[in-house]
């Protein structure tokens, strides 16, 4: 199979709604998402993908990282994405968090310009401020999003200021309610998170991801490299800051532990394409596609 | 009236100028001759003429001159003076394979085809300080020239060979460049201003400008393992190549003006990686300047190659950090620029240190006084 | 003025060839027309060092006519051996006149600081600037500032403000103040004082800045908002000379510089901008005190 078509767009199931959703109207609509690195010729998205074994290109050796995926993500809802290292999840993120250009495809967000602009095609200016008003990202590493040299409250305000938020003392106040929501110590703030732990830095990381209030948040494989204790506290923050602030999430992670504990549906990956969409206790409890039922049974 | 830095005004600059002249020519021995310089002093010459950017060794050895042998100044001097003088128009381009050689050496074959030509070169001398110079005498040197010989096999005669990358090309074992650039479409630097990315043309013109030392270091960072390309000299040439203009009424053809010197080095280099994919091939870096300046020759060959590499991450990798670093003429102006008087910038950072100290002087204080009520 | 040189011959007039003149002017219309944005330029090489106020000279060249009153100076002073040269140089290539009196210059090329005197709409002034990227305090890479200006992205610049003043309770710096220019382009207005950065908002004149070694010119046309960026509640603030007076003229409204006595030590301040001083100076002396004044023709920052 070559990615969904339109038609066959991922989404939860409509009957798992919940009441703060609004009927119908997705948050984040993404339709035919598609990342080719290399030169790329009419074959890439043919001769890839499952049925291939492989995302690379037999005629020119691009590589395609992720095709025709599509999904549709509902106000307060978290969508996993699940996938072993490779199969594109990662590349699906950062197309839509702007970190990477995309080869094709559409995304429209229903808070910018009533969701009728494909902000994919949008100019780099307009996707900066996309970014900075509407969406938060919290990466595998904390260097990807932090600055590991400026103080942890400076990269709080680093987004606050991005959204000209031009007031110092109403910047510190928003900085110590977001590191006390995270749990990381207020007298911290004024120091370098080059000095953290790798919990600690990670927690500042969601701290200045949440900084404007942004309906939608990324996670890209958050608690990978992190103590499972630290790991633990992670997942039950990310947990508490959804039941509290009804956020939209999408979170990436090969571990489909992370992926029952956070999320209510997922897209399941490999090599470039979605294999499975669906609920994630359906996903779970009767896996359909082969790749699907292997993931399943190691988690058992 | 006490020591004042800054004020002074005319009479202190000329009485400035006038000490260094007294300076060069307080020792009484005889004027040096801008045609001695250019004569004896050639690589002097030929480095001045590379970072100056003119061609013109008169220009540049009256500049040594000037300068009392500071190789920067003296390029500088150069330069200024080649602002003044008005664009008349481009030379076709010069195909080096028309090189009148003087010197010709390949490190990647034992035997080359045309075989080796080692010229001019003090490669294989012993650095013996040679104390017989001082007492070098015109009698000396006319004995020397009635009895100098060029050898029958080479010597003075001009000589061109095939040239090695031609070959390595011929077999598939060097890559292709994608695009060539048409003579007409490459930028002038001296006119456009430098931008980033810099096209290719371009990094080789602003190398050419640069100066030897700071190419030499740059090219050595990346030898010593800091974005290592590890090139091998495929070939270093010296020598004479003409140079041609359109003619002014007969479109297609051209007019031979006149011939430069230049060194030309090509280093072959490790395969690239992006082409992995295809079959593996050699890269090349390429260098060339005016004049016989062979480390500047070889350091923008090696620095041409290691900008090539995308995702470098080493200052020699780093186009932005090479070609805005290695300029002689910016370099010197911007270090100089530091014995300028600068005191009402410091006046200002010294408000701010002060409004500092009072701060944490209050903040002290404040601190105390809590201290006093608990 | 007492420079009386002759015209070197040999050279054409303001030494730069023709061509290149109507280059530069160019590249000033773009400047004007994009207030704060910086165009690049092929600058050339001038017998003064790169560093040394080529960027400024070679818009004074390109400006220059045989009709223009000049005036060159350096830390306030028209007497600085760096201006003196400056001078020289163009009296040398141009025989234009040159005059010390603010008022009556048609075209000022400065170091480090704006005249005292306010400036008219027909008066130009020109910067000698040497690092014209605001946003290289927080970022080396010239390919990622002009991305960072093209995208208006200013955050990390507005961090490094803020953490100044978590650290120090205030801004440190000092000279070459940032500045927002017409609402859009961050703008290093060059390493003038904080003194003169009010002076750049809604100025009459038009402010032409040069980077000879970057390569960089921009302006800010006559009349053209200027903001010094500023917290809401940390204002910007200019030097402070409180209870300070100038030794020569008493002004109590201009930078001051700082002078240290050879013999006692002591301390003593006068105006930095010379000619103002001298002007006011020669006020007070023919007319007794009180003329001298402040007469609200001033533009201090501190007033």
């Amino acid at each position: 199979m070559d990615g969904l078509e339109i038609t066959d767009v991922s989404s939860c199931d409509l009957s798992g709604r919940q009441d703060h959703r609004v009927p119908g109207e997705p948050m984040l609509r993404v339709r035919g998402l598609t990342r080719i690195y290399g030169r790329e010729c009419p074959d890439c998205v043919p001769r890839t993908g499952p049925e291939a074994g492989s995302n690379i290109c037999p005629g020119c050796g691009s590589v395609v990282a992720c095709a025709g995926v599509s999904f549709d993500l509902y106000a307060g809802e978290i969508l996993g994405v699940v996938g072993e290292s490779g199969s594109g999840k990662s590349t699906l993120v950062q197309c839509l968090y702007f970190d990477s250009a995309v080869t094709a495809g559409e995304a429209y967000l229903r808070n910018y310009r009533e969701g009728a602009v494909n902000i994919l095609g949008s100019s780099a200016q307009e996707q900066r401020h996309i970014r900075h008003h509407l969406m938060g990202m919290v990466y595998q590493k904390p260097h990807q999003g932090l600055r590991l040299d400026c103080t942890a409250g400076g990269n709080i305000a680093e987004k606050l200021l991005a959204a000209e938020f031009f007031h110092v003392g109403r910047i510190r106040e928003r900085a110590s309610e977001l590191l006390l929501r995270t749990e990381v110590p207020l007298e911290r703030m004024d120091h370098l998170p080059r000095h953290f732990s790798g919990g600690m830095q990670q927690r500042v990381q969601i701290a200045k991801a949440l900084a404007n209030s942004p309906p939608l948040v990324f996670l890209d494989e958050v608690t990978t490299g992190l103590d499972v204790s630290v790991q633990a506290r992670v997942l039950d923050l990310i947990r508490h800051l959804h039941r509290e602030l009804g956020l939209a999430m999408v979170v990436v992670s090969h571990d489909l532990g992370v992926i029952r504990l956070l999320t209510d549906c997922t897209l399941v990956m490999k090599t470039g394409r979605v294999v499975e969409a669906g609920l994630t206790d359906q996903i779970l409890g009767d896996p359909q596609h082969p790749y699907t039922q292997l993931l399943v049974s190691s988690l058992l | 009236m006490g020591y004042v830095p800054v004020k002074g005004g005319r009479e202190a600059i000329e009485a400035a100028e006038d000490l260094v002249r007294y300076f060069r020519v307080r020792g009484g021995s005889a004027p040096l001759a801008a045609q001695q310089i250019q004569d004896q002093m050639r690589l002097a010459v030929d480095r001045v003429m590379g970072e100056g950017g003119l061609y013109a060794p008169f220009h540049a050895a009256v500049a040594l001159k000037q300068a009392e042998g500071d190789t920067v100044e003296a390029s500088f001097v150069l330069r200024a003076y080649r602002s003044t003088l008005p664009r008349m128009g481009y030379s076709t381009v010069t195909d080096t394979r028309e090189m009148t050689v003087i010197r010709r050496v390949s490190a990647a074959f034992k035997d080359v085809p045309g075989g080796q030509v080692l010229g001019p070169t003090r490669d294989y001398s012993l650095r013996l300080l040679n104390l017989e110079l001082a007492e070098e005498d015109s009698r000396q040197i006319e004995a020397f020239l009635a009895r100098y010989r060029p050898r029958p096999d080479g010597g003075e005669r001009p000589r061109s060979f095939p040239k090695v990358v031609d070959m390595l090309r011929a077999e598939g074992l060097l890559a292709e460049y994608a695009t060539k650039p048409e003579p007409d479409v490459i930028p002038d630097l001296t006119r456009q201003p430098l931008t980033f990315p810099a096209s290719r043309p371009v990094r080789l013109q602003s190398m050419a400008r640069s100066e030897t030392g700071g190419l030499m270091t740059l090219a050595y960072s990346s030898m010593r393992g800091y974005g290592n390309v590890h090139p091998t000299l495929g070939e270093l040439r010296v020598g004479y190549v003409p140079v041609s203009v359109p003619h002014r009424h007969r479109a297609g053809s051209t007019v031979a003006i006149g011939r430069v010197l230049v060194t030309e080095a090509e280093i072959i280099a490790r395969m690239d990686e992006t082409e992995a994919k295809t079959s593996p091939r050699f890269t090349l870096g390429y260098g060339l300047c005016f004049g016989h300046n062979e480390i500047k020759a070889i350091s923008t060959a090696v620095l041409d190659r290691t900008m090539q590499n995308a995702a470098g991450a080493a200052p020699a990798e780093d186009e932005e950090f090479v070609l805005y670093h290695a300029d002689g003429i910016e370099a010197s102006g911007f270090t100089a620029h530091w014995k300028l008087p600068h005191y009402v910038t410091f006046q200002s950072v010294l408000d701010r240190l002060r409004r500092m100290q009072d701060l944490a002087g209050e903040e002290k204080t404040q601190g105390e006084d809590t201290d006093d009520a608990g | 003025m007492p420079d009386k040189q002759a015209v070197r011959p040999g050279y054409n007039f303001a030494f730069l060839d023709e061509q290149t003149k109507k280059e530069i002017r160019r590249r000033i219309l773009k400047a004007v027309a994009v207030p704060g944005y910086q165009v690049p330029f092929a600058s050339r090489e001038l017998p003064i060092a790169q560093g040394w106020g080529t960027g400024g000279l070679q818009l004074t060249l390109a400006l220059v006519g045989p009709g223009d009153v000049v005036k060159v100076i350096d830390q306030g002073s028209d007497d600085v051996v760096n201006a003196v040269n400056i001078r020289r140089l163009l009296l040398q290539t141009t025989g234009v006149k040159t005059t010390e009196d603010t008022g009556a210059a048609t075209l000022i090329q400065t170091r480090h600081r704006i005249p005292e005197e306010r400036l008219r709409e027909e008066q130009a002034l020109v910067f000698q600037v040497p690092y014209p990227e605001p946003l290289r305090r927080v970022e080396p890479s010239e390919v990622k500032t002009r991305e960072m200006h093209a995208e208006a992205d200013y955050s990390r610049l507005w961090v490094f403000l803020y953490e100044d003043i978590v650290r120090w309770r205030e801004i440190t710096i000092g000279a070459q103040y940032p500045v927002l220019v017409n609402g859009r382009y961050v703008m290093d207005p060059s390493p003038i004082p904080r003194w003169d950065i009010p002076k750049l908002h809604m100025a009459a004149n038009l402010n032409l800045f040069g980077a000879g070694r970057e390569k960089r010119i921009y302006a800010v046309p006559p009349y053209t908002r200027v903001e010094p960026l500023a917290f809401e509640d940390h204002q910007f603030r200019v030097e402070s000379f409180d209870g300070k007076h100038c030794a020569v003229c008493g002004s109590t409204a201009s930078f001051l510089d700082e002078l240290i006595d050879d013999h006692t030590g002591a301390r003593r301040h006068t105006c930095s901008d010379v000619a103002y001083c001298a002007k006011r100076h020669q006020l007070l002396s023919e007319n007794g005190p009180g003329a001298g004044r402040q007469t609200g023709n001033e533009t201090g920052g501190g007033a």
